[in-house]
C-alpha cells in the first residue's frame, strides 16, 4: 500500500472502529473511480479528505451511506454491512447524518419542518418531542429565530446550518460532510466552520471532505490526501501539513496553500 | 527530508466485474432490477406479443399495393389496402384540381420542393447566413407560392383557391396562418408589455379573446359572419374566409409566445441602450426584439404545431384539406370500406411533420439552455 | 432660474395621451361600424337582430339530452342552447376525470425505471400528441367503433357495462323513496363529517405522542360499513338501473351514445399524452439533491415519493393540467364531425341555420366559452397565490 508510512493512527482513545472499509473498488461504467480503499474510522475520531477534484473523494463518502453503490470490497458501519438489503440501507442512513455541497434542503418545508421530518417519520417521535428537538438543534447552531422561514429566504451560510442541524436532528453517530462550503460565499464559509468546529468540540465522529485546511490543522485527527482514487497519504495534520511524505502530496499542497 | 520522499504508485485501472457493464448489465438493471421491475418488463413483452405481430401482418406482410382498382384489396382482406393510397396519392397531397389536370401537376410539386430545399438547410447546425434564407422563407417564397400555385403570371393558369385541397391545402393555410400572424403576434406581444394602460388592455382584451374562443366557433364566424361584417358586395371565398379566421386566432397565440421571450431579456439590455440614448423603437427594434425572437422560437414553432394540426377543423367547414381528402376518398364508391387506411395515411403525414417540428423545437430549447448557462 | 418649457409634440405624456385616445377612438369605430353594417346585412336578408326568438320551438330533435327533458314542438331554442351547454360540460368532466388518470398513469410510466415502459410511454405520447384531435375523434368513431363494434344483441360485456355499436350502457341508481333515500343521503354525510373529526383527533395524538393510526383506511371501511348497514336498515331506499337488452338496443341505465363515447375516448386519449408530458416534466424538475437528502436522511422510498417529491412536483405539475383542462373543453367542440350534441353543435350550427340570427348566436357561444376560460385563469391565480404563500 502506498500509505503504509502513515498507516498507524494516532490513537487518542481506546481504538473502536465505527466505519470499516475493506478493498473498496468503484467504477462509474468503465472509469475506475476508487482503487482498492483500506479505512478505519474509530469512534470520536475527525478525519479530513482532501485532494483535486475527480480524485474519488466525494464518491468515497457517498459510498458510505449508499448514495454510490460499490461494486468490490466491504463498508461496514457499526457492526453493519452495507448490502442490498433496503431495510439495513435505512438504518444505516438514520444512523449517518450526512451535509451536501448544495445544502439540499426541502423547499417546500419551513426550516424547523425539515429538520423533524425525519425524527418524525423515520424515528417515530411525536410532533411536540421533534419540536423542542428541532428548536434545540438550530439553537445550538445559532439560527432559531428562522425556524419559521422557507429555505429559499435563507442566506446560504444560514441554508447549510440549517443542513447540519436537519442531519444532527437524527442524533447520528457518523456526520459525513461533502465539501460543505465550496457552495458559499468566503464571508459566509467562517460561520458553518465554526458550527462543524463546536460539533467536533462536542466529541462527534466526523469525515469531511474539504480544501479548508485550517479547520483540517485545528480539527482534524488525521488527514487523508486522495488522489486517482487511491488513498496516498495519511497523518495527523501537523506531520501532514508540515512534513509531507509524497510529492504529489507535496505538489497538492503548495498549489492550495499558496494562493 | 529529502530521502522520506515517497514516489506515488499509480495503481493500474482495472476493468470494472464483468456482471457490472456490457448488455448483460444493461438489461439487469433496466429491465429487471427488482421483482416489480421484472414483472413489468413481462407484461409489456406479453403485451408486444399480443399487438405488435398482428399489427405488423396486416400493415406490411399481408397488405395489398399493387393494381389500381379495388378487386386487389377485395379478394385479401386480410392486409391493410395500400393500393387505395397509391392510387390517391396525388389527390390527397395536392388537392382534385391539380391531381386531375397532369399537366398542371408540377406547380404543388415545385412549391413543395422549393420550400424542402429553403428549410432543410435551416434546421441544420452549420449553415451559413441562416438569417437570410429565414427572411426569403418569409417573404420570397410566399411570392413565388403564389406565382406557382396560384398562377396568372408567366402564362400560368389560374387556379382559384377553391380548387386547392389536401396536403397543399393544409400547408397553405398554416404558412398564410404563421406568416401573417407573426408581424401580429410581435406588435400585439409589445402592446401588452406597454406602459400605456389603454395600448396594454387592448392587447389584453384581443388576445385573451381569441385564446378563450375555440377555432371551430372562429371559424363558423368566418364563414358565416365575416361576409356580414362588410357592406354588400365585398365577398371572399371560403379559403380566404378560414384563412382571416386563422390568422386572427394565430395571432393571439404567437404574441403569448413572443411575450414568453421578451419577459426574459434581462432589464439591463433596455437599459444599457436607454443610456445610449436611443428611443422607443428603436430599442425595440435593434436591441430587444432580436434576442427575445431568439429565445421565443421554440414556443413559436410549437404554437405552429399546433397550428397545422387544428388546420384540419377546416374540414368541418366543408374545405378539402387532407383530412377531408382522406375522409371523401374513403367513403367514395370506389374505395368505401378502406377508411382505416385513409385515416391512418392522413394521420401518418400530419406526424411526420408534427413530429419533425417538436424535436426541432426540443433540440433548439436545450440549445438555447446550455449557451445561457455558459453565459 | 429659467423655466424650460416643452414644446407640445415633444412631451411624452402628451404624446401618450394622443396616440391612446386616437387608438382607442378608432378601435371604438371600427367596432361600431362593423356592427352596424352586420346588422344592416341581416335586415337585408329580413333577419332583424333581436333576443325574440329565444321563446321560439325548435323545429329540430336534439337526440341526446340527459340533464333537460327535450320534447319536440316545445322545447324553445333558449333550453336548446341549456342543453348544448351541459352536454359540453358533460363530456368535459368525463374528459378530465379520465384524461388525469391516464396522463398521470402515462407521465409516471415515462419516469420509470423499466426501460420498456418508459419507451412505452414516449411512443405513446409523440403519436397522439402529434396528430390532429380531429383526425383521432374520426378514426375511433367512424374506422374502429362503427365499422368493428358489435351490434346491440352481441355487446362486449363489462361487468354491468355493456359496449357496442351504439355506444356504452352503463347502470345508474334511480331513487325509489325520496324520504328515506334523503335520510340516507345524510348519514353518508354525516360518516364524512366524522371521519374527518376523527382524523383532526388522530392528527392530534400523533403531534402529541407520536402514535399514528392508518387513518384512511379506518375511514373508509368505516363510511363503507355504516352506509352499508343503514341503506339496508333503510330497506334499500335506492334502486339501480341496470341497462336491459330490448328488442333493438339497450333500454334503461345512464347511456352514452356512441359520438359521445367516441369523442370522449378521443378527447382522454389526446389530452392525456399532455397532461403525461406535464407529469413527467415535473418529476424530473426535482433536483438529485432532493431524492440524496431524502436518502440521507433515512426516509423510505414511499415516504421520500409522499412527502418530497410528490409536493413539489406537483407544483410544476397542476397549472399546466389546468390549462389542458380547457383546452379539453374547447376541443370537444369537435364533437360536431361526429354528431355529438354539444353547443357548437345545436347552437352555433343548427340553431344559427334555423334562425340566422348569427349576431346573438355566435356571442352567445363565444361568452360561454370566455367564461369557461375566465373561471380557469380564475383558478389558476388562486392555486398561484396559495403556492406563493406557502414557498415563501
Amino acid at each position: 500500500m502506498t500509505s503504509s508510512a502513515a498507516s498507524k493512527t494516532p490513537t487518542k482513545t481506546e481504538p473502536s472502529p465505527i466505519i470499516t472499509i475493506n478493498k473498496l473498488n468503484k467504477w462509474y461504467g468503465k472509469f475506475h473511480v476508487l482503487k482498492d480503499i483500506d479505512l478505519n474510522v474509530n469512534k470520536t475520531e475527525k478525519i479530513v479528505i482532501c485532494g483535486p477534484s475527480g480524485s474519488g473523494k466525494s464518491t468515497l463518502i457517498r459510498c458510505i451511506n449508499r448514495l454510490e453503490v460499490h461494486q468490490e470490497g466491504s463498508i461496514i458501519v457499526d457492526g453493519t454491512e452495507l448490502t442490498d438489503d433496503v431495510k439495513q440501507i435505512n438504518e444505516i442512513r438514520s444512523d449517518v447524518g450526512m451535509v451536501f455541497q448544495h445544502f439540499n434542503l426541502f423547499p417546500h418545508l419551513t426550516v424547523l419542518e425539515n429538520c423533524t421530518l425525519a425524527p418524525i417519520w423515520v424515528r417515530k417521535k411525536s410532533k411536540v418531542e421533534a419540536d423542542e428537538l428541532g428548536m434545540e438543534l438550530l439553537t445550538k447552531v445559532r439560527i432559531p429565530d428562522q425556524a419559521h422561514k422557507y429555505p429559499g429566504q435563507l442566506s446560504g451560510g444560514q441554508q447549510q446550518r440549517v443542513a447540519i442541524a436537519r442531519a444532527l436532528c437524527m442524533q447520528p453517530r457518523v456526520m459525513l460532510f461533502d465539501e460543505p462550503t465550496s457552495a458559499l460565499d468566503p464571508e459566509m464559509i467562517k460561520e458553518v466552520l465554526e458550527t462543524m468546529i463546536e460539533l467536533a468540540e462536542s466529541g462527534m465522529t466526523m469525515l469531511v471532505v474539504t480544501h479548508e485546511m485550517g479547520f483540517a490543522n485545528k480539527v482534524a485527527d488525521r488527514v487523508i490526501f486522495m488522489d486517482e482514487g487511491q488513498i496516498v497519504e495519511q497523518n495527523d495534520p501537523e506531520n501532514f501539513f508540515n512534513n509531507p511524505k509524497s510529492e504529489r502530496t507535496k505538489l497538492f499542497l503548495s498549489q492550495i496553500l499558496n494562493h | 527530508m529529502a530521502d522520506s520522499t515517497l514516489k506515488f504508485k499509480k495503481l493500474p485501472d482495472r476493468d470494472p466485474p464483468e456482471n457490472t457493464i456490457g448488455w448483460i448489465a444493461w438489461i439487469r438493471d433496466n429491465l429487471f432490477s427488482s421483482a416489480t421491475n421484472t414483472l413489468t418488463t413481462l407484461i409489456f413483452v406479453y403485451l408486444f406479443y399480443l399487438y405488435i405481430p398482428p399489427f405488423i401482418e396486416w400493415a406490411i406482410i399481408n397488405a395489398n399495393i399493387s393494381g389500381t382498382d379495388r378487386s386487389v384489396c377485395d379478394a385479401n382482406k386480410s392486409g391493410a389496402c395500400w393500393t387505395f393510397i397509391k392510387v390517391r396519392l396525388e389527390q390527397l397531397l395536392f388537392g382534385l384540381y391539380f391531381a386531375s389536370n397532369p399537366e398542371q401537376t408540377w406547380r404543388p410539386i415545385v412549391a413543395f420542393s422549393v420550400f424542402g430545399m429553403l428549410i432543410f438547410p435551416l434546421v441544420i447546425d452549420k449553415t451559413p447566413h441562416k438569417k437570410w434564407l429565414l427572411l426569403a422563407l418569409l417573404t420570397l417564397y410566399p411570392v413565388l407560392f403564389i406565382c406557382v400555385v396560384y398562377g396568372g403570371v408567366f402564362g400560368i393558369p389560374v387556379s382559384d383557391t377553391g380548387q386547392w385541397g389536401g396536403l397543399l391545402l393544409t400547408f397553405a393555410l398554416s404558412f398564410v396562418g404563421i406568416i401573417v400572424a407573426l408581424p401580429l403576434g410581435i406588435l400585439l406581444a409589445l402592446g401588452r408589455r406597454s406602459e400605456m394602460p389603454i395600448v396594454k388592455m387592448m392587447s389584453v382584451t384581443y388576445i385573451e379573446f381569441w385564446r378563450g374562443t375555440p377555432l371551430i366557433t372562429i371559424l363558423f364566424m368566418a364563414s358565416v359572419m365575416l361576409p356580414l361584417f362588410f357592406p354588400s358586395g365585398v365577398d371572399f371565398d371560403k379559403v380566404v374566409r378560414a384563412m382571416i379566421g386563422i390568422t386572427l386566432f394565430q395571432s393571439a397565440y404567437t404574441a403569448e409566445a413572443v411575450r414568453g421571450g421578451l419577459q426574459a431579456i434581462d432589464k439591463g439590455q433596455n437599459e444599457a441602450s436607454m443610456a445610449l440614448g436611443m428611443g422607443y423603437w428603436r430599442r425595440t427594434i435593434l436591441i430587444i426584439l432580436p434576442q427575445a425572437l431568439k429565445i421565443s422560437i421554440p414556443s413559436i414553432v410549437n404554437t405552429f404545431i399546433a397550428l397545422f394540426k387544428d388546420t384540419s377543423l377546416v374540414s368541418i367547414i366543408g374545405l378539402l384539406d387532407l383530412l377531408k381528402m382522406a375522409q371523401n376518398s374513403s367513403r367514395s364508391l370506389d374505395w368505401n370500406g378502406y377508411d382505416i387506411e385513409g385515416y391512418l395515411f392522413a394521420g401518418f403525414v400530419f406526424w411526420i411533420f408534427c413530429f419533425g417540428m417538436s424535436s426541432y423545437s426540443q433540440k433548439l430549447e436545450r440549445k438555447l439552455d446550455t449557451d445561457r448557462r455558459a453565459e | 432660474m429659467k423655466s424650460t418649457t416643452i414644446p407640445l409634440h415633444r412631451n411624452p405624456k402628451l404624446r401618450s395621451f394622443v396616440l391612446q385616445a386616437s387608438l382607442l377612438l378608432l378601435v371604438t369605430y371600427a367596432l361600431f361600424s362593423v356592427y352596424q353594417t352586420t346588422v344592416s346585412n341581416l335586415e337585408d336578408r329580413g333577419i332583424k337582430t333581436s333576443i325574440g326568438f329565444f321563446d321560439e320551438v325548435a323545429p329540430f330533435k336534439v337526440g341526446y339530452s340527459p340533464f333537460l327533458e327535450f320534447k319536440l314542438g316545445e322545447t324553445t331554442y333558449i333550453e336548446v342552447f341549456f342543453i348544448g351547454v351541459l352536454n359540453t360540460l358533460l363530456v368535459a368532466v368525463l374528459g378530465i376525470l379520465a384524461a388525469t388518470f391516464l396522463g398521470f398513469f402515462i407521465g409516471v410510466m415515462r419516469t420509470s425505471q423499466n426501460w420498456l415502459a418508459s419507451k412505452c410511454a414516449l411512443f405513446y405520447v409523440e403519436t397522439f400528441r402529434n396528430m390532429p384531435l380531429l383526425l383521432q375523434i374520426m378514426f375511433w368513431n367512424f374506422a374502429i367503433f362503427l365499422a368493428f363494434l358489435p351490434p346491440p344483441k352481441q355487446s362486449i360485456e363489462m361487468g354491468l357495462l355493456f359496449l357496442n355499436s351504439r355506444g356504452l350502457h352503463t347502470p345508474i341508481p334511480v331513487i325509489e323513496n325520496h324520504l328515506l333515500s334523503t335520510i340516507w343521503f345524510g348519514i353518508i354525510f354525516a360518516s364524512f363529517i366524522g371521519a374527518f373529526v376523527f382524523a383532526k383527533w388522530s392528527k392530534k395524538r400523533f403531534e402529541s405522542t407520536g402514535k399514528s393510526l392508518p387513518v384512511f383506511l379506518i375511514s373508509i371501511s368505516s363510511i363503507i360499513a355504516v352506509s352499508y348497514i343503514s341503506f339496508v336498515i333503510l330497506g334499500s331506499p335506492l334502486g339501480i338501473d341496470i341497462p336491459v337488452l330490448g328488442k333493438f338496443n339497450f333500454k334503461g341505465g345512464g347511456q352514452l351514445p356512441l359520438p359521445l363515447f367516441s369523442l370522449w375516448f378521443a378527447l382522454t386519449i389526446y389530452t392525456s399524452a399532455f397532461i403525461a408530458e406535464n407529469v413527467r416534466a415535473g418529476i424530473s424538475s426535482i433536483s438529485k439533491g432532493q431524492v440524496e437528502a431524502a436518502r440521507s436522511i433515512g426516509l423510505t422510498r414511499a415516504q421520500m415519493v409522499r412527502m418530497i417529491i410528490l409536493p413539489q412536483a406537483l407544483r410544476v405539475v397542476i397549472p399546466p393540467t389546468i390549462s389542458q383542462y380547457l383546452n379539453l373543453t374547447k376541443n370537444s367542440s369537435l364533437a360536431i364531425a361526429v354528431g355529438f350534441e354539444e353547443v357548437v353543435a345545436v347552437w352555433a350550427n343548427i340553431s344559427l341555420n334555423q334562425t340566422g340570427q348569427a349576431l346573438i348566436i355566435i356571442a352567445m357561444t363565444i361568452v360561454f366559452y370566455e367564461c369557461c376560460s375566465l373561471f380557469t385563469s380564475f383558478i389558476l391565480n388562486i392555486y398561484n397565490k396559495r403556492v406563493q404563500i406557502t414557498e415563501r
